[in-house]
């Protein structure tokens, strides 16, 4: 193995680069990035970055830690536009660079609203570009905002415009938000979030029309007819595999590029990140088939797999993993660990009436496969332990029992300090 | 093997706990509880894997 080519500089092609060369590969080391900019950290772009005065700078490593830290050839600035598994090349612009071993880590693009392309004022949140965009404009004087979509990257904005104290109004063409990604019963509770902090959610509501003035966006029309007047649009109605630079390729492509459980797509090509579709084995008996993440922690960690599966095959190793996912809501914390399959979702801890703080915990084969919290920081990650031994639910019921009768404990003991305090206090008067 | 943790980065995410839960814990709060300042014999692997996973890149390894 001499040539290790990385294609998509972000976070998992950074993983992929880092983790070869502290294992001390010492081939050639090419990172290949369509965006100009260095490998910078997306999840901050939805949240701090568009909240806070100061902007914090979202890339991971300078210049000069790929120059000389890592050794790495950044090709930066210039999509890969095609692959030869046959020949071994990756074409990027006019130059075709062979690898021995290839990762592929393009991630993922915001899908457009169709029918707004080029208007002003409308906005995704996928890349720094578009963070920069919607930063300024929450602070140009616009005052409604809309956002198409109560997934996590529309809810993350609509919670930053409501900080800026902002008309916010979020449309979403389910019934029940984030039904996919968490369940009916947990979508409806996150949507109490919003409500609580003066964001109003329309839920059923499908965007026929998008109506604007001279090039800038006006006003949605909504399937029943009415006009909603606003100064900017939001789009967060997902993100799509960036897979098309990989047409003719050979590869299997479906919402994603399909690959083994050693994240191999084909002899010498191995794929990472949100672009990536592999057979998980730890949920093996839940989930139908392959699957694929689009979280930080994944990304990271499959970029690390790839590479050192990619310069050294034989003994290339199994990716599995409990999902992980956490998202910022106006002050609250929400956090996601395994999969959102089952049969039975049962709150442990808190209530979700009013949308948390509360623990969920969720069932499949009579086993704990998931767990949501709201502003329950400390629990969250023992559930994960518990998913990835493929514990029982009676383990897992167990476990939110004893976590209860620690709170109480902790409480009592914090009642009765504030019951000395009032004492001496009452005393020494 | 001595586990540095930059305060001002952390927002207790928690992954450090789920790999490394004899080092790492996350209070009630949010805040980060190390229980060892050393990386514990035997231990060097998880406590990789929890400094790899840290979404805020909070954690680090001094040798
Ligand atoms: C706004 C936002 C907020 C998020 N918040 C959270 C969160 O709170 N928690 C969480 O767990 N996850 C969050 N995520 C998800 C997380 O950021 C992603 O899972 C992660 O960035 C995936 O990394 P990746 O390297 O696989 O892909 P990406 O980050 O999508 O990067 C792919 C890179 O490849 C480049 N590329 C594409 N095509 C080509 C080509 N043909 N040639 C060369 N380069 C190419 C792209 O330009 C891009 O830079 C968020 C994502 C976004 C956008
Ligand atoms: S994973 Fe990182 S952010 Fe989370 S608690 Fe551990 S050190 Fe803090």
């Amino acid at each position: 193995m001499t040539h290790l080519v990385v294609v998509g500089a972000s976070l998992a092609g950074l993983r992929a680069v880092e983790a070869v060369r502290g294992d001390g590969f010492d081939g050639t080391v090419t990172l290949v990035g369509a965006e100009e900019h260095l490998p910078y950290d997306r999840p901050p772009l939805s949240k701090e970055y568009l909240a806070a005065d100061e902007c914090p700078d979202p890339r991971y490593r300078e210049h000069a830690t790929f120059a000389d830290d890592l050794d790495v050839e950044l090709v930066l600035g210039t999509p890969a536009s095609a692959l030869d598994t046959s020949a071994r090349t990756v074409t990027v612009g006019d130059r075709s660079i062979s690898y021995d071993g290839l990762v592929i880590a393009t991630g993922a693009h915001a899908r457009a609203l169709p029918g707004t392309e080029g208007l002003a004022g409308v906005h995704v949140v996928r890349t720094l570009d578009d963070a920069i965009g919607l930063r300024g404009a929450l602070r140009d004087g616009n005052r409604k905002v809309t956002v198409v979509g109560a997934g996590f990257i529309g809810s993350e904005v609509a919670a930053v415009a409501r900080s800026l104290d902002l008309e916010v109004t979020i449309l979403e063409a389910l019934d029940t938000p984030l039904v996919r990604a968490i369940g009916e019963r947990m979508g409806r509770a996150l949507t109490r979030l919003h409500e609580r902090h003066g964001t109003e959610v329309r839920t059923g509501v499908a965007v026929d029309e998008v109506l604007h003035d001279d090039g800038r966006v006006r006003a949605v029309r909504l399937g029943d007819g009415t006009e909603l007047d606003t100064d900017l649009l939001v789009v967060g109605i997902g993100a799509q595999p960036t897979t098309g630079w990989l047409e003719g390729s050979g590869l299997t492509v479906d919402d994603g590029v399909v690959a083994d459980a050693r994240l191999a797509a084909a002899p010498g090509v191995y794929v990472a990140g949100d672009v990536a579709r592999w057979p998980n084995a730890l949920f093996d008996d839940v989930l139908d088939g392959p699957m694929r993440l689009e979280h930080w922690t994944s990304a990271a960690e499959q970029g690390r797999y790839a590479a050192r599966n990619a310069v050294d095959p034989e003994n290339a190793k199994a990716y599995e993993t409990v999902p992980y996912f956490w998202s910022d809501w106006y002050a609250s914390r929400v956090q996601f660990v395994g999969v959102a399959a089952g049969d039975h979702v049962e709150v442990v801890a808190g209530d979700d009436a009013d949308g948390g703080p509360f623990t969920a915990l969720y069932r499949a084969n009579d086993r704990i496969v998931g767990a949501l919290a709201v502003d329950m920081r400390a629990e969250v990650m023992k559930y994960r332990r518990l998913i990835g031994r493929r514990e029982g639910w009676d383990a897992a019921l167990a476990l939110a029992a004893e976590r209860r009768e620690q709170a109480a404990a902790k409480a009592a003991e914090a009642k009765a300090a504030a019951a000395e305090t009032t004492a001496q206090d009452g005393a020494r008067a | 093997m001595k586990i540095n943790v930059d305060w001002d980065k952390c927002t207790g995410m928690g992954m450090c706990e789920s790999l490394a839960p004899d080092v790492f814990e996350v209070d009630d709060d949010g805040s980060l509880i190390l229980h060892a300042e050393e990386v514990p014999d035997g231990q060097e692997d998880e406590v990789r894997e929890a400094v790899a996973a840290c979404p805020t890149e909070a954690l680090s390894l001094e040798s």
